[in-house]
């Protein structure tokens, strides 16, 4: 790989500026498209007789604009982070996996089950790693067995997943308000509780649970395992074609199964946060859509690790800002979703302006 | 079990196929369509859903529930050719342009029809196809709308199409190796665009059966998924159109099993009832499918197959 | 939970007024002024869902006619960490001093733990589960509304012919099968020998499965349907295209079944978010615990279709003004299904005993297991 060679000093300055004339493309971008859907949007608004000015403003406010503002958003883009590394790792290999949601159900549902029997006896540190194991563990076998049916059996992995996410969320519902159901809690079908003590506190100084933190490690890990190591290398290679990566002797079977299981494990993990940060146990507030969200943030990040970060908290801004918008302009829940719907379309549709403008391109390359 | 009990679950899987499978059918039907052209596009959720609005509202203001159909047919040929005009650019990936489209139909569908979550507007007439039997269950069980025959007729006119006529040969030659159109002289993006734009028609039909048939009714959780699980039966029917329809059928029955199997007192364990057809497939898959044969009629030039 | 009952009819006595507050020694201090006032609303599907949440939201506008108050308003909020983060937002960036949290699940934790957070800022939650144990700022107010499903029941059962009924419910939680269980002691009362069958769909808002569920019941041979899901529109409407008659359930479904409707269960927030709004108005405290049916007018009976037999009405009628005057619902012997005894022979429950609101068993006479 090019950037690891070292350059010589003399050339060190020309190829920095090349390096930020190249990257400045992947801000300047997407700054365009989320001008040019916000001018669209604006022309939406001014149909319904609303102030685009106020609209944004309040966009603004709502996901950024004071410290509760993004500390709401950050809370928001936590599980959004684990559940699109669900997406964007498989997606390496060519692969997309739209089943997420279901590892991440089932990873909340199995910490919550393996944490109960523990909780008289077991020391807080120990319970809750024990719990993020087992979440992992579940998840990771769930999309895994995704990865192995596509191998081996030769079934499409995203009709699987989708098939399989489905079967998850009834196992959650039927233990939940069943053979495991917590008898004092009638209103809200769920699994005895993980007592206060497991349960993991925010972020100091914030309402930020760790979640974004183990995410964003998440992210930047699973960036360098694809980008500097060997095993991402042939996954890529394999991502580009399978039958050229298995004439060349790569064990493309070992790739599809480590990748989607490593997938399903940050989903679970997803999951576990949702459990042990948030709910205190385990119920249908897990089937909360972060993982079909996560598909939507793993897209918009070109199914780049890093990148999935940045696209998560933007998400998260949006969500955060939809309820103020609601509040004072008086509009529905859907008006935010149409937003959501355009800027992403825009965002995509800008993909297409990579490389086409002289300003970025590098001069040596 | 108890005769009476069987007799009563298979006929209301029966009833089940015929009155769920037809949305399935209409989307899976034009995705089946779009996919054979090269494309894939996972937006047609949104598009049914807005389908489904579109025709009840108007339904509502029109009186006339097959101008609402056809509206429907419109609007979601108006989304299509969003699809199909915005993926023709260089590096914009079909699936995501289609997650994005998703929200989008969605989110404008919901906008829109506030106002028609409350009245009550005509409905599709149906068909009584059980004239000749004494069971009244049974009659009940075959009545059936028309757009569920049409869409048996469309299933059988496009399998036959995509073999013998000339048509059907260009969209197959565009999804199978868009080089090989192209030496052909075919023009491969007005070719997926035309397919990807009636594919969004027939999903839009799809929806306003949801809504002016069955269940008959406009709400914001109208659909439960039918457009992304019928994308996905197109490629268990492996791009087949017949295919399409066997599966939109078993889809129903199997999704009639969890209500039909409580009002016989078989009750517990609904949850899992209720996720059999999604279960089933799954398992019809794991068995019927060798590695070796799996993209047997996959288009090669589409993006979830390569 | 303390126990109500005692505090209902001693507090009944000494006032005509009806509304209730748990007397708990330490009624929460609501601003003494409605000026300047910013209450925020959380509703966890879309306001005009034609049904609970549309229920809410057409009442709360009551609030909003109070001078000097300003009303804030997020729909679809979901049950997550979402529900913190909206109360906070709107405490944050809006000023709000009082919040409405209108679905079951908002409460634990997430009502809690912004009550703990924020002890300034009043919480008011539409389900029966504040305690005294709970933080003082922080609140209930419900209809029971499984009294006016008692009093469907009662029509309901004098209008089968097959003694088979059907009713279709969301999810297995203690108001949906309380709700069940009054609706059979109801048709039970009038008529013995029949039984009620329910389908859970498993979700509150699924109209195909919905559908699919009217059919089976009706294919099952039942002769009168009702329901307990978030939009009865679709159950109705199935009922009514089959020929079989059909009760309603949180809104008037009535223009949906011209032929078959026979009455339907309605809560009455209006009363209660009116008397919220009065009180706010003369700037006294609410009340952290208020709940009640017929006798406080919370709930009520959709107007009757033409379904109902002048038979039905007669005996719904004075079912209904029973209720109203305090005569129980649960009078023994019932038996759980599994074939314990709830209520033994010759004793009674009160209807707002306690312990009905933890209720997580069907009764004897409903075909249909919870999971």
């Amino acid at each position: 790989m090019a950037d690891t060679t070292v350059p010589a000093p003399s050339f060190a300055l020309g190829e920095t500026i090349d390096r930020i004339r190249r990257s400045s493309e992947y801000v300047v971008i997407p700054l365009l498209a989320l001008v040019v859907s916000a001018a669209l949007f604006s022309l939406f608004l001014l149909a319904l007789g609303k102030d685009p000015v106020t609209f944004f403003s309040l966009v603004w406010k709502g996901g950024f604009g004071t410290g509760f503002s993004w500390q709401n958003t950050l809370v928001r883009s936590s599980p959004l982070i684990l559940a699109a590394l669900c997406v964007a790792i498989p997606a390496r290999l060519g692969m997309v996996v739209i089943g997420g949601e279901g590892a991440l159900v089932l990873g909340g549902f199995a910490a919550a089950v393996v944490a109960i029997p523990m909780v008289s006896w077991s020391p807080t540190f120990f319970t809750l790693t024990v719990m993020a194991l087992v979440s992992m563990l579940v998840g990771g076998l769930w999309i895994g067995f995704v990865g192995y049916l596509r191998h081996y059996r030769g079934i499409n992995e995203t009709i699987s997943s989708l098939l399989l996410s489905y079967i998850a969320i009834s196992i959650l519902n039927f233990f939940v308000e069943g053979a495991l159901r917590d008898p004092s809690d009638p209103n809200k079908p769920s699994t005895m509780p993980i007592g206060p003590e497991n349960m993991i506190g925010p972020i100091p100084g914030t309402s930020v649970h760790w979640g974004l933190v183990a995410g964003t490690i998440a992210a930047v890990a699973m960036w360098v395992l694809m980008n500097r190591t060997t095993f991402g290398f042939a996954a890529r290679i394999t991502g580009g074609n399978v039958r050229a990566a298995m004439a060349q002797g790569l064990p493309v079977g070992k790739l599809i199964l480590v990748s989607t299981a490593l997938a399903g494990a940050f989903a679970g993990l997803a999951g576990f946060y949702e459990v042990a940060a948030i709910h205190g146990k385990a119920n249908a507030s897990l089937i909360a859509g972060y993982g079909f969200t996560g598909i939507l943030v793993s897209f918009l990040a070109r199914h780049n690790p890093i990148a999935i970060v940045p696209v998560a908290i933007f998400l998260g801004g949006i969500e955060a800002a939809g309820g103020l918008v609601q509040r004072r302009l008086e509009l529905p829940d859907a008006t935010v979703l149409v937003l959501q719907g355009l800027m992403f379309v825009v965002l995509l549709v800008s993909e297409t302006l990579y490389g086409r403008f002289k300003i970025f391109k590098a001069k040596g390359a | 079990m108890e005769d009476v009990g069987l007799s009563t679950v298979l006929l209301a899987m029966l009833a089940g196929a015929i009155r769920v499978s037809t949305p399935f059918l209409f989307v899976a039907l034009g995705e089946c369509l779009t996919e054979k052209s090269g494309r894939i596009n996972l937006g047609l959720e949104g598009t049914l859903v807005f389908g489904a609005m579109a025709a009840y509202a108007i339904s509502f203001e029109t009186g006339s529930p097959w101008l609402g159909v056809l509206v429907a047919g419109f609007a979601g040929m108006a989304f299509g050719a969003m699809h199909g005009a915005i993926c023709r650019l260089k590096g914009v990936n079909d699936i995501a342009i289609g997650i994005a489209m998703m929200l989008f139909g969605t989110g404008l569908a919901f906008f829109f029809g506030k106002a028609y979550i409350q009245p009550v507007a005509p409905r599709l007439p149906s068909v009584e196809l059980g004239f000749w039997t004494d069971n009244p269950h049974l009659a009940k069980a075959l009545e059936v709308n028309p757009l569920f025959l049409i869409g048996i007729a469309l299933a059988v006119a496009m399998w036959w199409a995509f073999k013998n006529t000339r048509i059907g040969l260009v969209v197959r030659t565009t999804g199978d190796s868009a080089p090989a159109a192209l030496a052909l002289g075919i023009n491969v993006d007005l070719v997926r665009f035309l397919a990807t734009s009636a594919g969004g028609f027939l999903a839009g039909v799809g929806g306003a059966f949801l809504s002016l048939y069955y269940p008959g009714s406009w709400t914001e959780g109208l659909s439960s998924g039918q457009g992304l699980m019928a994308v996905a039966l197109v490629i268990f029917a492996r791009w087949n159109p017949l295919a399409c329809f066997g599966a939109a059928l078993l889809f129903g029955a199997a999704g009639a099993l969890g209500p039909a199997l409580q009002s016989v007192g078989i009750t517990r364990g609904y949850h899992f009832f209720n996720a059999a057809p999604y279960a089933m497939t799954l398992v019809i898959m794991i068995l019927s499918i060798s590695p070796k044969r799996s993209l047997k009629g996959a288009p090669g030039e589409l993006s979830i197959t390569k | 939970m303390i126990n109500r009952r005692f505090d209902r009819r001693t507090f009944l006595k000494g006032s005509g007024a009806g509304l209730i507050g748990l007397s708990t020694g330490i009624l929460g201090a609501v601003p003494a002024r409605a000026e300047g006032l910013t209450i925020g609303i959380l509703y966890v599907g879309p306001r005009d869902d034609f049904g609970w949440n549309q229920a809410h939201a057409v009442a709360a506008a009551a609030l909003k006619e109070v001078p000097g108050v300003t009303v804030v308003e997020e729909e679809n909020v979901p049950e997550t960490i979402a529900v913190a983060q909206s109360i906070e937002s709107m405490i944050s960036l809006d000023g709000a001093k009082l919040i409405f949290a209108t679905s079951f699940g908002y409460y634990n934790p997430f009502v809690l733990d912004m009550a703990k957070k924020f002890p300034d800022v009043q919480f008011r939650h539409a389900a029966p589960l504040w305690t005294d144990k709970d933080p003082t700022n922080a609140g209930s107010y419900f209809g029971q509304l499984d009294q006016a499903h008692y009093v469907d029941g009662i029509a309901a059962g004098l209008s089968t012919k097959s003694n088979k009924l059907g009713f279709v419910a969301a999810k297995p939680i203690g108001t949906v099968l309380r709700n069940i269980n009054s609706f059979a002691l109801g048709v039970k009362k009038v008529n013995p020998a029949a039984t009620v069958q329910v389908i859970f769909t498993g979700e509150w808002s699924m109209p195909v499965r919905e559908a699919e569920a009217a059919n089976a019941l009706i294919d099952a041979g039942c002769d009168v349907l009702t329901c307990h899901v978030d939009g009865p529109k679709v159950v109705i409407e199935t009922a009514e295209g089959r020929g079989v008659k059909s009760c309603g359930h949180n809104a008037s479904q009535a223009p949906l079944a011209p032929k078959g409707f026979i009455t339907g269960a309605e809560y009455k927030w209006e009363t209660i978010y009116k008397d919220y709004a009065a009180k706010l108005g003369k700037g006294e405290a609410l009340p952290n615990f208020i709940g009640g049916g017929f006798d406080l007018d919370f709930v009520q009976n959709t107007p009757y279709g033409a379904g109902a037999t002048p038979e039905a009405i007669a005996a719904a009628d004075a079912a209904r003004a029973d209720v109203k005057a305090g005569k129980p619902i649960f009078v023994g012997p019932i038996k759980k299904q599994d074939g314990s005894v709830l209520v033994a022979e010759g004793a009674s429950l009160d209807n707002y005993a306690p312990e009905l609101n933890a209720t997580d068993y069907l009764i004897e006479g409903v075909v249909g297991s919870i999971t």
